[in-house]
């Protein structure tokens, strides 16, 4: 059984809908990367799993529950945790605030947690102490997954986690990605950089118009003539 | 000597005294901002609201025949902030949360509080009529402390009442407490979480709906002490803090909006800039009268504003602020 599951999703903000058939679905085991142009309803799909716009039509499935226009503060609990692209982090609360954030959920101890994230990002633990706002874009972003994974998510959602940042922290965060994924936690994402994003992707989806126009692994949609020539510039 | 004691009198006491009451006032003002983004007009009348509640609980144990060594008002203070932080929350559930769900905009939310201020204050009139009331009125003395200061050389005493002692002690006690629940505990965090990016706080999976009424809770057992104290310090009138309400919002503005340290620091930069605007610096420069030429002397009353237009004081360090600082003291919301 799949993790996640969206079947013929139709949404949008109020007025047209944005999304117009998506279907999508993830195990724990995937790394699922949501790729196509601009306006493709790429980020408006997270969105739509994560409550933050309404479903009309079609339904969203996860762990066996339907979760359909669920509000974060529900879905939260059950294990989905979702990084928005921007204003990811609370740039006046210290580092180490930021993360108790995500932990905000729990009600058990979290400290092994947090040391887990340390251990995962250690810029971190030196600039425990400092505003995340002062922090440089990389380390935002590592604050920002952080913050996500402290709730000890079954499926970790990243909207364009690379954006913006130098290629070297494009890396680092892509195969933090990956370790992340290995340790049990299905990740869904959606990413710019979908050359690099579909290389190490178990699931590709290719968004266009709204609905899907190609699903496939990452493998099969780097080689596929058709995909590369329209989404992958060649 | 005698010139410093008159100046500590004159302004230090008088401007820790009104410094408190805005600070604790703006608090709510910048609390309610950072977390709902409105503008809650009707802070003043909670204040006033809330020291009607510490007066009738005060003229019940009057009533009662408790007599207490410290003036009743300051006993009952806790429990009447228990009482106007639930009827805070009330005001809330039975006002602003209803637009909120139908997606009002701020300004909305700001003419709704300007109804609640003429309500409160209507209901306040209706029982309590038009006239000033006083906790001192019932068997109390206000007890004024003079400390003799002749071993310093002055011939002045230091003088200030028992209420402005405690009030002090209160804002202290508000302030600290305030200060260790928004660093030290989940919810206060999550407060500051929710007044600095409220998507992403929701995201989180915060409850802020829970934030919410917490804030109302705070909000309103502050307003509660900020206006007691105020009415112990004066007395007590249907529109006691109405009238400050503009110099609590400057104050607010000043330090930065949703920003806790800043409202604390702009209610006393206000309070403290009122009183010494009102000061008449002709007793304290009497000393130096004989510098001056022949012919010459110090005019009666060398105060900067009169004290009628203290008011103005707030504002005109309010254009400033927005003109050099716009986001405040410490970097609030520019909006």
């Amino acid at each position: 059984m799949a993790l996640i599951e969206l079947t013929d999703v139709v949404g949008g903000y109020g007025g047209a809908p944005i999304l117009n058939g998506v279907n999508i679905a993830i195990e724990q085991s995937d790394i699922g990367v949501i790729v196509g142009p601009n306006g493709a309803g790429k980020s408006t799909t997270l969105k739509a799993i994560f409550g933050l716009l309404k479903v009309h039509s079609g339904s969203i499935v996860y762990d066996g529950r339907t979760v359909t226009n669920w509000l974060p503060d529900r879905l939260v609990p059950v294990g989905l945790s979702f990084v928005p692209q921007e204003k990811n982090v609370f740039t006046s609360m210290s580092v180490e605030e930021n993360l108790e954030m995500g932990a905000f959920i729990r009600k058990d101890d979290f400290s092994a947690t947090l040391a887990s994230i340390y251990d995962m990002f250690p810029p971190l633990k030196d600039k425990r102490r400092q505003p995340a706002g002062e922090l440089s874009g990389g380390q935002r972003q590592m604050v920002a997954m952080g913050r996500a994974l402290m709730s000890q998510p079954k499926l970790l959602m990243l909207d364009e986690p690379s954006a913006g940042l130098s290629p070297r922290y494009v890396g680092e965060i892509f195969e933090q990605i990956v370790k992340v994924n290995q340790a049990g936690v299905g990740i869904l994402m959606v990413e710019q950089n979908a050359r690099q994003a579909l290389a190490f992707a178990s699931k590709g989806f290719v968004l266009a118009g709204g609905k899907n126009s190609f699903t496939g692994t990452g493998r099969q949609l780097l080689d596929d003539p058709d995909v590369a020539r329209s989404f992958l510039g060649g | 000597m005698t010139e410093l004691i008159f100046f500590i009198n004159q302004v230090v006491i008088s401007g820790v005294v009104l410094g408190s009451i805005y600070a604790l006032g703006a608090i709510g003002v910048t609390l309610i901002f950072g977390i709902l983004r409105f503008a809650h007009f009707a802070h003043g009348d909670m204040m006033t609201m809330g020291a009607f509640i510490a007066f009738l609980l005060a003229m019940g144990c009057a009533a009662l025949g408790i007599v207490t060594p410290i003036p009743t008002g300051f006993l009952v203070l806790p429990l009447a902030m228990a009482i106007a932080a639930v009827i805070a929350l009330g005001i809330d559930k039975g006002f602003y949360a209803p637009l909120r769900k139908r997606g009002a905009r701020p300004v909305t939310l700001l003419i709704a509080s300007i109804g609640v201020t003429l309500m409160i204050q209507g209901l306040i009139r209706l029982f309590f009529g038009a006239g000033s009331w006083s906790f001192f009125d019932y068997g109390e003395t206000k007890t004024i402390m003079r400390i003799d200061t002749s071993a310093i050389g002055s011939t002045r005493p230091l003088v200030f009442t028992e209420p402005q002692l405690l009030m002090v002690i209160v804002t202290i006690v508000a302030v600290v407490a305030l200060h260790l629940f928004l660093t030290r505990s989940k919810f206060g965090k999550a407060m500051r979480a929710m007044a600095d990016n409220a998507d992403l706080a929701q995201v989180s999976g915060i409850n802020t709906q829970l934030v919410v009424r917490i804030t109302w809770l705070i909000a309103g057992a502050l307003a509660c002490a900020a206006g007691t104290m105020l009415a112990l310090d004066v007395s007590l009138k249907p529109d006691l803090a109405f009238n400050i309400v503009l110099p609590i919002f400057a104050a607010a503005i000043v330090g930065g909006l949703g920003q806790s340290y800043g409202a604390i620091a702009g209610g006393f930069l206000i309070g403290f800039a009122e009183t010494l605007a009102v000061f008449n610096w002709t007793v304290v420069l009497r000393p130096l009268a004989g510098l001056l030429p022949e012919g010459m002397m110090l005019p009666a009353n060398l105060a900067l504003v009169p004290t009628e237009y203290k008011l103005t004081v707030a504002f005109v360090i309010l254009v400033v602020t927005l003109l050099v600082r716009p986001t405040g003291i410490f970097k609030g919301a520019s909006s």
